[in-house]
């Protein structure tokens, strides 16, 4: 077995004060999402309504694609298929050759990341720059986002300050947010200024009027978009919803989810090409079609990246975003790694506690524990737990089928809890003692106290 | 077959039982002024409400306004807020939008849940100034505002081509340890006046 969640939590974990920063930050965030959604009584029917609007649209996604395409081409905007990361980049890449691109700025799209595309189109002589503070600051460091929505959360500011100073000639030791965001900006506007081509992702693309949604706070996404004539989209196939109603609802519940806003700066409808210019929509289905099919696991489609699952996750909080290693982090990216490929990422169905509060405050009712309890229960089947896990499970199947094995393993449980040395107990081979004291453990069960008190065989 | 003829086949071939299309129901009814929450959600989303009386009252806020931010370069789309003095209809590309320091430009709607306020392309002539000018300053009729995002998607259309976008605020970004910083490559201001 390689090495997995758990291991590559623990090298986070052991950064203490980064880490309690880390899961303090994001809970604040949580806390901030928690007052933005009280304050919309409709709230919880909001979620039903997306959730139900998903599903419907899951069991049409074909018809509304197609309904798409034809009111985007209507519209002058040019629309390509991409089967896979492979399609999609080179489909990139041939739009931008053909135009002579060799400067592109870029928007967020988690899409782009999970396909590779910077490295393969700086591999091809171009040069990508991401635009959202957040992405350009894990850019000039030389790292993936940590984050779907602050994709560099796990960084400090003075992390920050010395970075920049390294590469955008900040004064040494700068490390104001205020500050250090504005050298951001002066430097970006350059980018911007001199880019030929923007691309961004896609929020939202709507079958009714063939355009795009693209939700920004920032405004890089509008700056990459309005100045050079050339504009690239690119969108999950999932990304698609039947009518210019249903923006309402989703609109409403995504940027609350994702900061506790009532809606970000910028939510700009893309439904025409900038005169003079070319609007290209790349529509990818790399491996939705697959989960599609999936009944145990399709709902997971429905995300709509707002990270509130992130934000609320004890063990993403405590344990940070490249834990994960997969592009989506958290619970959601949990779910779609092992819905891509079970084995390898076999460890993420256990990074959880199943405690299910991502299910509470996903905008779209994934039931996202669900879908991680299920996966541990496909991998037990598959024989694809590690030995020692598979040894313990058997072992603790066996106790608790059997009324005098459970007794007498409680019985001897208690003896050795309360006798045993201290040392041997919080030995390294327990992990429930690692940063705790165990409890200390009575004397008797609950049954032999009952039996005790009130005689007879105890309660059934 | 082509890549667009096989992912649909995919998809059609995986799709789920269909449990219908829910009807998008009507915000609930909420207490309260429309202007007064509107303005509320304005300044929730970091930008500045001015309520004047009339049109005529126009004209002397947005003077006072650019001079309080010694703004020369001024992109007006609102002919009652004055002429300005950059027309965009001069800029050959948009790349001339860079340097203009405030831009004044018509609100088609505001809604009151969220501060947003939307700006339709049509009026902008360069698609681009509403983000690249240093300040903006945003006009919407208070006959024009909306309770939430629902009732604003009834009054929006998309027949023919066309852009436009909700603005909330002026652009932020907390993406440097959480602090909240205003104008991140955006305006750095955003002043709605409600008329």
């Amino acid at each position: 077995m390689s090495e997995g969640h758990a291991e590559r939590a623990a090298r986070f974990a052991a950064d203490e004060p980064r880490a309690h920063w880390h899961d303090q930050a994001l809970w604040f965030m949580r806390a901030k999402r928690d007052r933005a959604a009280s304050a919309v009584p409709e709230w919880e029917r909001l979620r039903t309504l997306a959730s139900a609007i998903k599903a419907h649209t899951r069991a049409n996604l074909a018809g509304y694609l197609e309904q798409f395409e034809r009111n985007a081409l209507a519209k002058g905007i040019r629309v390509h298929w991409a089967r896979d990361a492979d399609e999609h980049n080179s489909i990139v890449h041939g739009i931008l050759a053909e135009r002579g691109v060799t400067r592109l700025v870029k928007s967020k799209s988690m899409l782009t990341e999970e396909c590779h595309l910077n490295p393969y189109l700086e591999a091809r002589g171009i040069e990508v720059v991401d635009t959202d503070l957040g992405e350009r600051i894990v850019q000039l460091a030389g790292e993936p986002p940590s984050h779907i929505v602050l994709p560099a959360i796990h960084k400090k500011k003075e992390e920050i300050g010395d970075l920049f100073h390294a590469k955008l000639g900040t004064p040494a030791g700068l490390a104001d947010p205020k500050q250090l965001t504005e050298a951001a900006r002066g430097h970006l506007r350059e980018r911007f200024m001199a880019a030929q081509a923007g691309l961004t992702g896609v929020n939202f693309a709507v079958a009714e009027t063939g355009g795009v949604v693209v939700c920004t706070n920032e405004g890089n996404a509008d700056m990459g978009t309005s100045l050079p004539p050339l504009h690239v989209a690119c969108m999950g196939v999932e990304k698609v919803v039947p009518r210019l109603e249903d923006l309402g609802v989703f609109l409403r519940v995504l940027a609350r989810s994702a900061t506790g806003q009532a809606c970000t700066t910028y939510t700009t409808h893309f439904h025409a090409p900038m005169r003079g210019g070319e609007l290209h929509v790349v529509i990818v289905d790399n491996g939705r079609s697959a989960l599609l099919a999936d009944e145990t696991y399709r709902e997971a489609l429905a995300c709509i990246r707002c990270g509130a699952c992130m934000n609320t996750c004890p063990v993403f909080r405590r344990s940070g975003g490249y834990s994960y290693a997969w592009t989506i982090p958290g619970p959601i990216g949990a779910v779609l790694a092992t819905a891509r490929d079970p084995v390898r990422h076999a460890s993420l169905a256990f990074a959880s506690s199943l405690c299910g509060s991502c299910d509470d405050v996903c905008p779209v009712r994934i039931p996202i524990h669900d879908q991680l309890l299920a996966r541990r229960r496909d991998l037990a089947r598959a024989g694809a737990l590690p030995l020692g896990k598979r040894l313990g499970m058997w072992l603790l199947g066996r106790v608790l089928r059997s009324r005098p094995l459970y007794e007498l393993a409680g019985r001897l449980a208690r003896w050795l809890g309360r006798r045993a040395p201290r040392a041997l107990l919080n030995g390294r081979w327990n992990g429930w003692a690692r940063q705790r004291e165990l409890p200390d453990l009575p004397e008797a069960s609950f049954r032999e106290l009952w039996r005790r008190e009130r005689g007879g065989g105890g309660p059934r | 077959m082509t890549a667009r003829d096989e992912i649909l086949g995919r998809l059609r071939a995986a799709a789920p039982p269909d449990p219908g299309l829910p009807d998008v129901p009507p915000g609930e009814a909420r207490p309260g002024d429309l202007a007064a929450r509107f303005g509320d959600a304005v300044v929730a989303a970091g930008g500045v409400l001015v309520a004047l009386p009339g049109e005529a009252a126009l004209g002397p806020a947005v003077a006072a306004h650019a001079e309080k931010l010694a703004a020369r370069r001024i992109a007006s789309r609102v002919a009652a807020a004055g002429p300005g003095t950059v027309r965009l209809e001069d800029l050959a590309d948009p790349h001339e939008l860079e340097g203009i320091d405030l831009a004044v430009l018509p609100g088609r709607l505001g809604v009151a849940e969220n501060g947003a306020v939307w700006v339709d392309g049509a009026a902008l002539h360069h698609r681009g100034v509403f983000v690249v000018t240093q300040h903006l300053a945003l006009v919407v009729p208070a006959a024009e505002l909306v309770p939430d995002l629902h009732e604003a998607y009834r009054r929006l259309r998309f027949d023919g081509p066309g852009f436009g976008l909700f603005i909330a605020g002026p652009s932020k970004t907390a993406d440097i340890e959480q602090a909240l910083v205003i104008g991140a490559h955006g305006a750095r201001s955003a002043t709605v006046f409600l008329i």
